[in-house]
């Protein structure tokens, strides 16, 4: 767990960009931190290893004082991962990612033994092991940069803008990656974005900062978007945080109707589309969310959104008024 | 000409050892002292603008000027190679404590920044992380280093210690082509060998410069 304990850091100038900050980071899940430029958060994430000394307040990690320690030390038992990697031009891509195991007294054997695990990890061929960070595009440089925070096994990190710099695509795969490497890993994570639609796909927490330093609201994705606890909230989630909190409902509760007879089926008892000849736009099982079964009831040609089981044959469908009753119903409840 | 070859071969041997021997060492030196000071340059930003400015002061001073000079400052004999020495010396730091400078001031700041977080203390940061990425440019500086002493090293032997630039003020002094021409020829052909050393040295050690300025 990291702790902050009424940190305040006012730069020379006077300008205050963290206001008497508490918060607790749970251990073994990603707490982002979020908010417009300006408002603390890259400071309150670089406060952590020291980066940036904090004016008054403590920060702890497991109980422990982070100003009690030494810097360098501190530092090598935390991951940090930055936008464009920051990777070492002049060192290979295992070199890079052997860098703090070396730091921390391994050979150079261990050392590059480790790496090309990791590098395997992030999901990068072995043939990449040898190339420099220039000869890498985005995506991979920043999978390298990852596996570089990774690979002393800290059991924390630190992530300042990590997928910001790479191009929309590429980003849903890092996120992906992420998710699955997080899932394996159980890492306590502080991760800063701009990006409000990131942190929610990828916080177990997310952290709204505003101007001055000062916190808006802490909560799970689906806290912020359903129960925003201000304006300013609700306003930086932005307008269709109705339909986004959508994703953390699951479709299972959902009820279904028996198949319709014109909706035609493969041999196999798969979905092939409906009998006008148009196609079924795509299916949901139950594991899927509310907000998938909504888009696909909407961009439906006729309105109805079709459910298969884990074999891909189809078991059900559900209309565009049952969804619209069940939401209603969704809202009664909350 | 192979008449005067023959008959003065141990006298343009001698010469060119001593060349070398004068422009090199300096380099060394000079390579040497400058780390700290283009260091400090970078350490403390504010000192970085003076340090450019006393380095273009020194590097302006006219290498006869100072030949002349040093023997009365240092209490050297008007005749000692030690004179060339100091004098390349200061040349060397002057051009060097600049480009070192400039080196570390060329490194990507994330680069350090992501160094600095990953535990690296500062000593063993500017030893694996920041020189070896700014080995470009401090290497480009160390060639114009070499190839310039290799050519003041002749201006020495205004004042009686030159290497090679003996042969060319005694071709002047006895109407005598030869020599002059042998002088030139063996101080290009050296600038030239000394340069194209460090360039081999710098694609052996840098081998990931080639691979800069473009994306995969």
């Amino acid at each position: 767990m990291i702790t902050f304990d009424d940190v305040v850091k006012v730069y020379p100038g006077g300008s205050t960009a963290v206001d008497h900050l508490s918060l607790e980071l749970p251990t073994g899940k990603t707490t982002v931190f979020v908010g417009p430029s300006g408002c603390g958060k890259t400071t309150s994430l670089r406060m952590i290893n020291r980066m940036i000394q904090p004016t008054s307040g403590r920060i702890l990690i497991d109980g422990k004082d982070v100003a009690g320690q030494d810097e360098a030390e501190l530092r090598r038992g935390i991951g940090y991962v930055i936008q464009h990697a920051g990777l070492f031009p002049h060192r290979t891509v295992l070199d890079n990612v052997a860098t703090v195991p070396m730091l921390l007294g391994k050979s150079r054997r261990e050392a590059r033994a480790v790496a090309a695990e990791l590098l395997e990890r992030v999901g990068l061929a072995t043939e990449f092991a040898s190339r420099y960070p220039a000869q890498l595009s985005g995506g991979q440089q920043q999978r390298v940069g990852v596996a570089r925070a990774l690979a002393a096994d800290p059991p924390v990190m630190l992530m300042d803008e990590p997928f910001s710099a790479v191009d929309p695509v590429v980003r849903e795969g890092l996120h992906r990656e992420f998710l699955r490497l997080q899932k394996d890993l159980g890492k306590t994570i502080a991760m800063v974005t701009h990006d409000i639609d990131e942190a929610i796909k990828l916080g177990d927490v997310v952290v709204i900062f505003r101007q001055g330093g000062h916190l808006a609201q802490v909560g799970t994705p689906q806290e912020l978007l359903e129960h925003p606890a201000d304006e300013f909230v609700a306003e930086f989630v932005g307008r269709d945080r109705g339909v986004r909190s959508l994703s953390f409902d699951s479709a299972a509760d959902l009820p279904v109707r028996p198949l319709p007879a014109d909706l035609v089926l493969d041999d196999a008892g798969r979905p092939a589309g409906w009998s006008t000849g148009e196609s079924t736009g795509g299916t949901f099982t139950v594991a899927d969310s509310l907000r998938l079964v909504t888009d696909l009831a909407i961009s439906s040609p006729v309105g109805i959104a079709v459910r298969v089981d884990d074999h891909g044959k189809a078991d059900g469908v559900v209309p565009h008024h049952d969804l619209v009753d069940h939401l209603a119903a969704r809202r009664g409840r909350k | 000409m192979s008449s005067y070859l023959s008959n003065n071969w141990d006298t343009i041997l001698t010469a060119l050892r001593q060349h070398i021997w004068l422009a090199l060492v300096p380099v060394v030196l000079g390579f040497v002292i400058a780390l700290p000071i283009g260091y400090l340059g970078v350490r403390f930003p504010r000192l970085y603008h003076p340090l450019v400015n006393v380095c273009g002061v020194l590097y302006s001073i006219p290498s006869l000027a100072l030949f002349v000079f040093l023997p009365v400052l240092l209490g050297t004999k008007i005749l000692s190679p030690l004179n060339i020495v100091v004098a390349l010396t200061i040349y060397t730091v002057a051009l060097l404590s600049r480009t070192v400078a400039d080196g570390l001031r060329s490194v990507d700041p994330l680069v350090v920044e992501s160094a600095t977080a990953m535990g690296y203390r500062r000593l063993r940061r500017l030893v694996d992380v920041q020189l070896p990425v700014a080995l470009p440019v401090i290497l480009a500086g160390l060639r114009v280093a070499t190839v310039a002493n290799i050519s003041l090293v002749s201006v020495g032997a205004l004042i009686g210690v030159g290497g090679l630039g003996q042969l060319f003020t005694r071709g002047f002094q006895l109407f005598y082509l030869e020599p002059i021409i042998v002088g030139i020829v063996l101080s290009v052909a050296l600038a030239g060998i000394a340069d194209l050393t460090i360039v081999l040295i710098q694609r052996w050690i840098t081998p990931w410069t080639r691979f800069q300025g473009r994306t995969a």
